[in-house]
């Protein structure tokens, strides 16, 4: 079998690790009651008496054990008790509970006491800032009820039947209903500033009107209380409605900022006092005509403004939507097996070692590995896989996905924070907030920014007062004001943080989990991506793809015979030749006296035939002529694929060949590779043949093969050196090095393990599609951000000039500021409209 | 050119000045942050219309926690980021949130909020 060694597939990370569960399993469980140094080692000690546990530690300082065990010689269970036996209290769960109208610091005691009253309960700690009592307790002595009847023992309720969370542990609502409450309250300030605009506007403008005209003539004393009386109605919209322009200047100021409240607030004060000063004191100035009043500008203009504000926030509720679905995939509840009952407890109470029972259409409620029963899950939130996953025995199931077909027992490996989905969550939330490199331009300005408006604002008030026609005074503040307003240094804030929101939102719907903005914008430049051949473009396990009958023989019979024999055999590609006869139907005969020969292959008898399985060494030694098929076999090793021969009774019937084969769409995301301009290049420690057959049957030209692990990093740099933004596709733990050197590194994970460090976007179903789709959303988000700082700059560059009137003396043109403060709120609104355009965003379905 | 002009010319020209030192020249005192028992660095700092205080001065290769309390609802404000150390946290309202880091060198580094209306500077000794 040396043919077989040479063109195997070399061993890769899945056979390394595959080793270690059988005989090891990790589990972090959290101890409470450790107040001293000498805690941890008596608690240390304990454990590693139990059979199987290979090393414990407890860290004080994070309040856990973390202990390697084998799971067939000790359970979990044991190890809780073994915790308890030298009194600490082990395997906790902690919860958060609100507490309705809880005031005062005795409050904060009597609960406590209550709590720590209760038996199970372990630490209780409540507190004012948040209105709520952390409690740690042990879910197999107590349960929420008891916990809530403790609290309403104290006197005092619990604000909500069963606290809402994400699995993270953070409360998410609160903020949504703030965010909700917001918007109320500026749709209520937007109203009554418009309604009020109504007949000011009117009024305003008595010249204009005929019958108001002869009513109250210029310079008329009705005029002037008509006007006064204006001001009474308007200084409600400038106080109330306007309100939070002042606050958020005030705000700015102590920190010797500026930002859009100070501009809009400053314009509309601008305007609001020459209109008081016009009606109080028409004296003051020279002529008549020039005590006009703003009054009309100060109320649209808050009223426009603030709708704006009110528009932007919900989009901006919007732009998370991703986060929130995903917030919504998490069960609510586990029936838990507890004492041999059957019991269901909210999601935040299963704790690690937990037997849990899942039943058809369930959700699945954490992380774990099936123990008992079989079934079909649907894990297409999580992945993106729209075909349902067949789960047995020891496979690993994600909490949040939904069990179709079958009922199961698993034992839950992690809960809580640690869960696939709220590591999904966190990791999303985090690169969501991180930064592009793009914003920094923005960031560049937007210390300057406001300032910069106020003096551009003070120079033009300078210019028409010095130089402009008359009623020089008019001009000047209607130039200063629509300055200040037209300015808008939102649209800018917004144009980079909102794209990157969606963008990364959309991602995480397809199973992209994108690490940051740093990543994101990488993506999109990427002019080479290198693709790790085994279990990135191949399946990484070999699976049969030939049988080639001898003249006289049928295929049927050969892989009979070759699948009997290797019925009984470990090797992996034994069991690719079984599994492929099952596939075709073959059934299964039995095989006595079968015998492993090292190097060759296999023999037996099956059926009464003496069967041979193996190289052509082994076909000659036994004397089998298999002169005729040695252009088949050479054919076959070709292909990079590894031909066996099988012979009976001294007679050669044919071949069967296995290879590692592609997967289905890897062509298919290969191709769409190249059609977007990226050059693939295949890395392989494999030979040359087998790696130039895999490249050639998905149209891959460059192929680097046989280069050792440790070398893959130096590859990714020496690409680098050609002067290319290097993307690199691996599995995240043989090729991590290679991963971290390309500028971005690409994980190709499965199941529960998302959280690949070294990668910069990790793709959660194993499918190199996901990097066609990585790509096609970076460039979509990228395009997204462009528009919006283009949009956003060439506002403000155009539009401010123009406020200034550098139009006027060519074209007579002057902006009025009610137009500006309709431009401003529409500019920003339309910066986080374009981001949500991307939450359209549909991957391009390659068929397969 | 008349009085009235030249009035406008120098109130205007006064007030940029203003501007320019307010905003830009003046430089705030920063807060030296405290070290715990447990060797940290630790500082507490508002959140509300900007960072108070917004110029903190730890030192290098000690860690650093930064805890923030956001009292207001404004969208802005609810993330924090420091991009020089690539940490980002959630500040949500009413609740305090650490940030912990270790500045390995000294040097000066922006913290801000995403779209870089709220900036803090802190400076590593």
């Amino acid at each position: 079998m040396d043919q077989l060694v040479a063109t195997q597939v070399k061993p890769s990370a899945p056979s390394d690790i595959q080793e270690k569960p059988a005989k090891s399993d990790h589990v972090e469980l959290p101890v409470g009651g450790m107040n001293c140094t000498h805690c941890p080692p008596t608690i240390e000690k304990a454990l590693k008496s139990l059979p199987g546990v290979g090393s414990a530690h407890v860290n004080l300082a994070d309040g856990m054990a973390h202990v390697d065990f084998d799971p067939t010689q000790t359970k979990v269970g044991d190890l809780l008790r073994a915790i308890r036996s030298v009194g600490y209290a082990a395997g906790t769960a902690k919860m958060r509970i609100p507490i309705k109208s809880m005031h005062c610091t005795t409050c904060v005691t009597r609960i406590e006491l209550a709590l720590q009253m209760t038996p199970g309960v372990v630490s209780a700690r409540a507190s004012l800032g948040t209105n709520a009592v952390d409690v740690e307790y042990q879910p197999e002595k107590t349960s929420f009820d008891a916990i809530r009847r403790a609290i309403e023992s104290a006197g005092h309720r619990v604000a909500e039947p069963k606290p809402a969370k994400e699995p993270s542990g953070e409360p998410v609502e609160p903020e949504e209903a703030a965010r909700q409450e917001e918007y109320r309250t500026l749709m209520r300030k937007f109203w009554f500033a418009a309604i009020v605009s109504v007949p000011v506007m009117a009024m305003s403008y008595p010249d204009l009107v005929p019958g108001l005209r002869d009513w109250m003539p210029a310079g008329s004393e009705t005029r002037r209380i008509v006007w006064a009386l204006l001001g009474l109605f308007s200084f409600p919209v400038l106080a109330w409605s306007g309100s939070q322009f002042f606050a958020g200047m005030w705000d700015a100021l102590k920190h010797r900022a500026a930002n859009m409240h100070t501009l809009i607030a400053i314009g509309v004060s601008a305007a609001f006092l020459y209109s008081i000063i016009a009606v109080a004191f028409p004296s003051l100035f020279p002529r008549m005509a020039l005590a006009e009043v703003f009054w009309d500008v100060t109320d649209v203009v808050i009223a426009l403004v603030t709708l704006g504000l009110a528009l932007e926030l919900k989009a901006k509720g919007r732009t998370s939507e991703a986060i929130k679905k995903l917030i919504g995939l998490q069960a609510k509840t586990a029936r838990v097996v507890r004492d041999g009952k059957e019991i269901d407890l909210p999601v935040e109470e299963v704790i690690v070692g937990d037997t849990v029972v899942v039943r058809p259409g369930d959700k699945i409620p954490v992380d774990g590995e099936v123990m008992e029963g079989a079934s079909a899950l649907d894990e297409s939130m999580i992945t993106g896989e729209s075909m349902p996953v067949e789960k047995q025995v020891g496979d690993e199931v994600i909490g949040s996905t939904l069990n179709k077909t079958g009922s199961f027992k698993f034992r839950a490996t992690k809960v809580g924070k640690d869960t696939a989905l709220a590591s999904i969550i966190r990791m999303v939330k985090d690169a969501q907030g991180s930064k592009a490199p793009i914003q920094r331009v923005v960031d560049a300005v937007s210390g300057y920014f406001v300032p910069t408006v106020m003096i551009l604002a003070i120079l033009s008030f300078i210019a028409w007062y010095l130089f402009g026609p008359e009623p020089r005074i008019i001009y000047a503040t209607i130039v200063l004001v629509t300055t200040l307003i037209i300015a808008c240094p939102c649209a800018l804030g917004l144009a980079t943080p909102t794209s990157l929101t969606v963008g990364i939102g959309k991602g995480a719907e397809n199973g992209i989990l994108i690490r940051s903005g740093d990543a994101l914008q990488s993506s999109e430049k990427l002019d080479a991506i290198i693709l790790d051949k085994t279990g990135t473009i191949t399946r990484g396990e070999p699976s049969l793809t030939d049988v080639v009958a001898a003249t006289g023989q049928t295929e049927d019979t050969v892989l009979r015979l070759a699948a009997a024999l290797e019925r009984g055999s470990e090797h992996p590609l034994g069991e690719a030749i079984v599994k492929g006869a099952e596939t075709r139907g073959i059934p299964s005969v039995a095989t006595i006296g079968f015998a492993a020969i090292p190097g060759h292959g296999v023999s037996g008898s099956v059926e009464g035939r003496q069967v041979l399985l193996g190289n052509a060494k082994l076909m000659r030694d036994r004397g089998v002529a298999i002169d005729a098929l040695v252009p088949a076999w050479e054919r076959l090793a070709t292909e990079g694929k590894t031909p066996m021969y099988v012979a009976a009774d001294g007679q050669p019937l044919g071949l069967v060949a296995v290879a590692d084969t592609v997967k289905p769409d890897s062509k298919a995301a290969i191709e769409t590779l190249i059609r977007l301009g990226i050059e693939v290049v295949m890395l392989t420690g494999d030979n040359e043949r087998t790696a130039k057959a895999i490249a050639s049957q998905v149209g891959i030209a460059r192929v680097l093969a046989e280069v050792l692990p440790d070398d893959k990093a130096h590859e990714v740099q020496k690409l680098q050196l050609e002067g290319k933004t290097v993307g690199m596709v691996g599995d995240g733990i043989n090729d991590a090095p290679a991963l971290a050197q390309a500028d971005v590194g690409f994980a190709i994970g499965t199941g529960t393990d998302v959280a690949i460090e070294a990668s910069d976007v990790t793709l959660i179903k194993g499918s190199l599609q996901g990097v066609v789709t990585a790509i096609e959303i970076s460039r979509a988000t990228m395009r997204n951000v462009r528009q919006n700082l283009f949009g956003a700059f060439g506002y403000n560059v155009l539009g401010i000039p123009v406020a200034m009137g550098v139009l006027y003396p060519i074209l007579g043109l002057l902006l009025s500021p009610i137009i500006a403060s309709a431009a401003m709120a529409f500019s920003s609104v339309t910066v986080v409209t374009n981001a949500n355009r991307l939450r359209f965003f549909q991957p391009r379905r390659i068929a397969s | 050119m008349t009085p009235d002009r030249w009035i406008v010319l120098a109130l205007g020209l006064a007030l940029i000045g203003f501007i320019v030192w307010f905003f830009w020249l003046k430089r705030a005192k920063g807060v030296r942050a405290a070290e715990t028992s447990g060797g940290y660095q630790e500082v507490m700092v508002l959140v509300k219309g900007g960072y108070t205080p917004d110029t903190i001065i730890v030192r290098h290769g000690k860690p650093v926690r930064i805890n923030f309390r956001r009292e207001e609802t404004a969208g802005c404000s609810d993330k924090v980021v420091f991009a020089d150390f690539e940490k980002t946290a959630d500040l949500p309202t009413g609740q305090t949130v650490g940030v912990e880091f270790l500045p390995k060198e000294p040097g000066e580094h922006v913290f801000s909020c995403p779209m870089g209306m709220f900036r803090g500077r802190l400076v590593v000794e």
